[in-house]
């Protein structure tokens, strides 16, 4: 398909996106008057019914970054979008819901026409359409790992998906820039889908997960990683690429040897990891958009860094609340890898005995299945007060009872947060962790 | 409890290769439940890249297409495990873990791959979508007895495979499935077992709502050495209300979903934002 550059639907998809982009507003409104959320996708959906290329036309005429990854798009998509937009937001159009896949980007699109950049959170499984229809100046790659595997089955299915997608921007539109990817150098997985890619930034953002990463995705040997991080395959050639910038502790560090602050808000090293990545990637936009300097280079790098730093939270993720006058964090995971980077997180920030309440969903949206609980280190939270909460808190209550958790089984996310504040002591945070919908019904229930 | 219930090595094979859908707990449910009767119990878990260690009791889990090669490949080359079942050890393989311990499974390619030949079973591609969700199968009457002769109460799981499995003449299978798709091949029947071996398609893991099961697979492990295949050594009970809540509540489940099928669109409703 070939689109002209141009901002206006209508002028370049004609009457059907035009009506179109009319429906998606028109079922939004209608969906947030029922009261069924803020309807991003309802509308989506609807609009892609009316013209299927809606997509490939909302994106044409701006400067689009993609967000990808198993763990960290949210973060990560929030983040970029604070280092580009900087003082004028209005310039930024983001899926700022989490609505992912193309409906919720449509939604999305459709209510900011006029922004100049859209920087997108891209389901796994979509990438490959969105790097087709809404050609991308850059695309973060974060992680893959093993999440929803009764909707995306198989975590090397997705990466062969992905390297036939990147591979794709071999053949850039004549005249345009090739897409820029900037994908984790420290994920195996990660490495093979970019290897297609023709422009690659690899960044060492770290990866608290390898167990879907030990065979090798190019031969099927076995990935053999050492303590300090590095990788490499026992059979092939296949091995962690020579990084461009590398997150350590606080600072990013580039291959000239400069080093460059990353001071956020948000708690944890994986947010560190996020927001390098973030940086990297806003700084190729920022380029590509000019005003910073025949060689882009530092000066847009800090300033992105600069901007990223005044995110404080994500849709309600890492926000603390009070609640009977006492500190509770809200935390999401959505599956092993995630929960082990915030249990790495808790110990990180507070104290070993503070109350944790976990909630567990198996809706749509978090995967029906929920044999990953028995991937998650649970026997890391002894010492502290475990409340289990959510749809399918007798799950966790098995998973617990194996883990040599004590913990109490509570119904209803609130009684269970009142469970857990009343076991609590003064000056000690209570941090609430719950997956997808369980953590969407605690902040609906506040 | 006989004498030689004293030890137990209970071993998680290949957890860097078959592991995808937390089939690790099954190890995890065997040791804790033989150390809570007084067992003296070894957990192992047994990466991919050295000797398989001589153990009573091995599960294999499940996992992608191309680890899943590997594991076979490596077991048959290795060949601790066949020695091991030889001997009377016991297995639990799930899935991926299943199918390689048949006669031949498909590859990615859809190649025939040579499984270990553990059991009469014989694994091809399904023509049709993955069978993913909750499944439910009641033993009959070639199902494996408990230590007091009893059949196994109801199974349950949540599947996710696209091989479609055939039990031959020299095993039997595990159940029959009442929801869900199990092996597929058209007779209603879910996994295999023959011997001290068994075979299914139930993940979630297996062993955290099948506690029976579970007790099963160590009442063969603990078995007096000698005794025939199919001595089940008496296990002490223990409290398995949290099995039990778990257990009721998927079975309800499942029930509920069967005779009213709006539940999963209000479930769809429910997480649209």
């Amino acid at each position: 398909m070939t689109i002209r550059p141009a901002t206006r639907p209508d002028a370049v998809g004609g009457l059907r996106a035009s009506v179109a982009v009319s429906a998606v507003s028109a079922v939004n409104r209608v969906s947030r008057s029922l009261g069924r959320g803020s309807g991003t996708v309802a509308g989506g959906r609807a609009g892609l019914a009316i013209d299927p290329r809606l997509l490939a036309v909302l994106a044409s005429g701006r400067r689009v970054a993609l967000v990808s990854g198993t763990n960290g798009k949210t973060t990560t998509t929030r983040l970029l979008a604070a280092a580009v937009a900087g003082a004028d937001p209005a310039s930024v159009v983001s899926n700022d819901t989490g609505a992912n896949m193309p409906a919720g980007h449509v939604a999305a699109l459709a209510g900011a026409r006029h922004a100049p950049v859209a920087v997108l959170e891209v389901d796994e499984g979509y990438l490959g359409r969105l790097v087709d229809e809404a050609h991308p100046e850059v695309i973060v790659l974060l992680n893959l790992s093993r999440d929803q595997l009764d909707r995306i089955a198989e975590v090397r299915m997705l990466v062969d998906r992905w390297r036939s997608a990147l591979g794709r921007l071999r053949a850039p539109r004549p005249g345009m820039p090739a897409t820029v990817v900037v994908a984790n150098a420290d994920d195996p997985m990660v490495a093979y889908a970019a290897g297609t890619a023709p422009e690659v930034r690899w960044v060492g953002a770290g990866q608290v997960w390898h167990e879907d990463a030990v065979g090798c995705p190019a031969c099927g040997g076995r990935i053999v990683f050492t303590d300090d991080g590095r990788w490499a395959c026992d059979r092939c050639e296949f091995s962690r690429p020579v990084v461009d910038a590398d997150v350590v502790g606080d600072e990013l560090v580039l291959a000239d040897g400069s080093r460059h602050p990353v001071r956020i808000a948000l708690p944890g090293q994986f947010n560190r990891a996020n927001a390098g990545m973030a940086a990297v990637a806003a700084q190729v936009l920022l380029e590509v958009m000019g005003g910073h300097g025949p060689d882009g280079g530092p000066p847009a790098l800090d300033l992105a860094l600069g901007r990223l730093a005044g995110v404080t939270d994500v849709a309600g993720r890492f926000s603390t609340i009070t609640r009977s006058g006492r500190p509770v964090r809200l935390l999401l995971a959505k599956n092993p890898a995630g929960w082990t980077a915030i249990f790495d997180l808790l110990d990180e920030t507070g104290a070993t005995t503070a109350p944790v309440v976990l909630s567990v969903n198996a809706r749509t949206a978090d995967g029906l299945d929920t044999s990953w609980l028995w991937d998650v280190p649970f026997e890391r939270l002894a010492g502290r007060t475990v409340v289990a909460t959510g749809d399918r808190r007798l799950d966790l209550a098995v998973r617990l009872r194996y883990a040599d958790i004590d913990h109490t089984v509570v119904d209803g996310p609130l009684a269970a947060l009142d469970h857990a504040l009343a076991c609590s002591v003064d000056g000690v945070t209570t941090d609430f962790l719950g997956n997808y919908t369980a953590f969407a019904d605690l902040r609906r229930a506040l | 409890m006989s004498a030689s219930a004293g030890r137990l090595t209970v071993c998680v094979v290949y957890p860097d290769l078959l592991g995808t859908y937390g089939d690790g707990g099954n190890g995890l449910i065997l040791a804790r439940r033989a150390g809570w009767r007084g067992v003296d119990v070894d957990l192992v878990q047994a990466p991919s890249d050295r000797p398989l260690p001589d153990a009573d009791l091995y599960t294999i889990g499940g996992g992608e297409d191309g680890p899943q090669v590997r594991a076979a490949t490596t077991l048959a080359e290795e060949g601790t495990l066949v020695r091991r079942v030889a001997e009377g050890a016991v297995v639990l393989g799930v899935c991926a873990g299943f199918q390689l311990i048949g006669r031949s499974f498909p590859d990615a390619s859809d190649r025939p791959q040579e499984g270990l030949g553990l059991l009469d079973v014989t694994t091809r591609k399904g023509s049709g979508a993955r069978a993913v969700g909750e499944l439910v199968a009641t033993p009959v009457g070639d199902s494996p007895r408990t230590g007091r002769g009893d059949p196994l109460p109801r199974l349950t799981g949540f599947e996710n495979h696209g091989g479609v499995s055939t039990v031959g003449p020299g095993s039997r299978p595990l159940a029959a499935v009442t929801r869900g798709v199990g092996n597929g091949g058209g007779d209603g029947t879910e996994g295999a077992w023959s011997g001290r071996v068994l075979g299914t398609y139930l993940h979630g893991p297996v062993l955290a709502r099948n506690t029976a099961l579970a007790d099963l697979l160590l009442g063969w492990a603990l078995a007096p050495a000698g005794a025939p295949v199919g001595t089940v050594a008496e296990l002490e009970p223990l409290d398995d209300a949290d099995e039990i809540g778990l257990r009721s509540e998927r079975l309800e489940a499942v029930d509920v979903a069967g005779t009213v099928g709006w539940r999963s669109v209000v479930d769809r409703m429910r997480s649209w934002r």
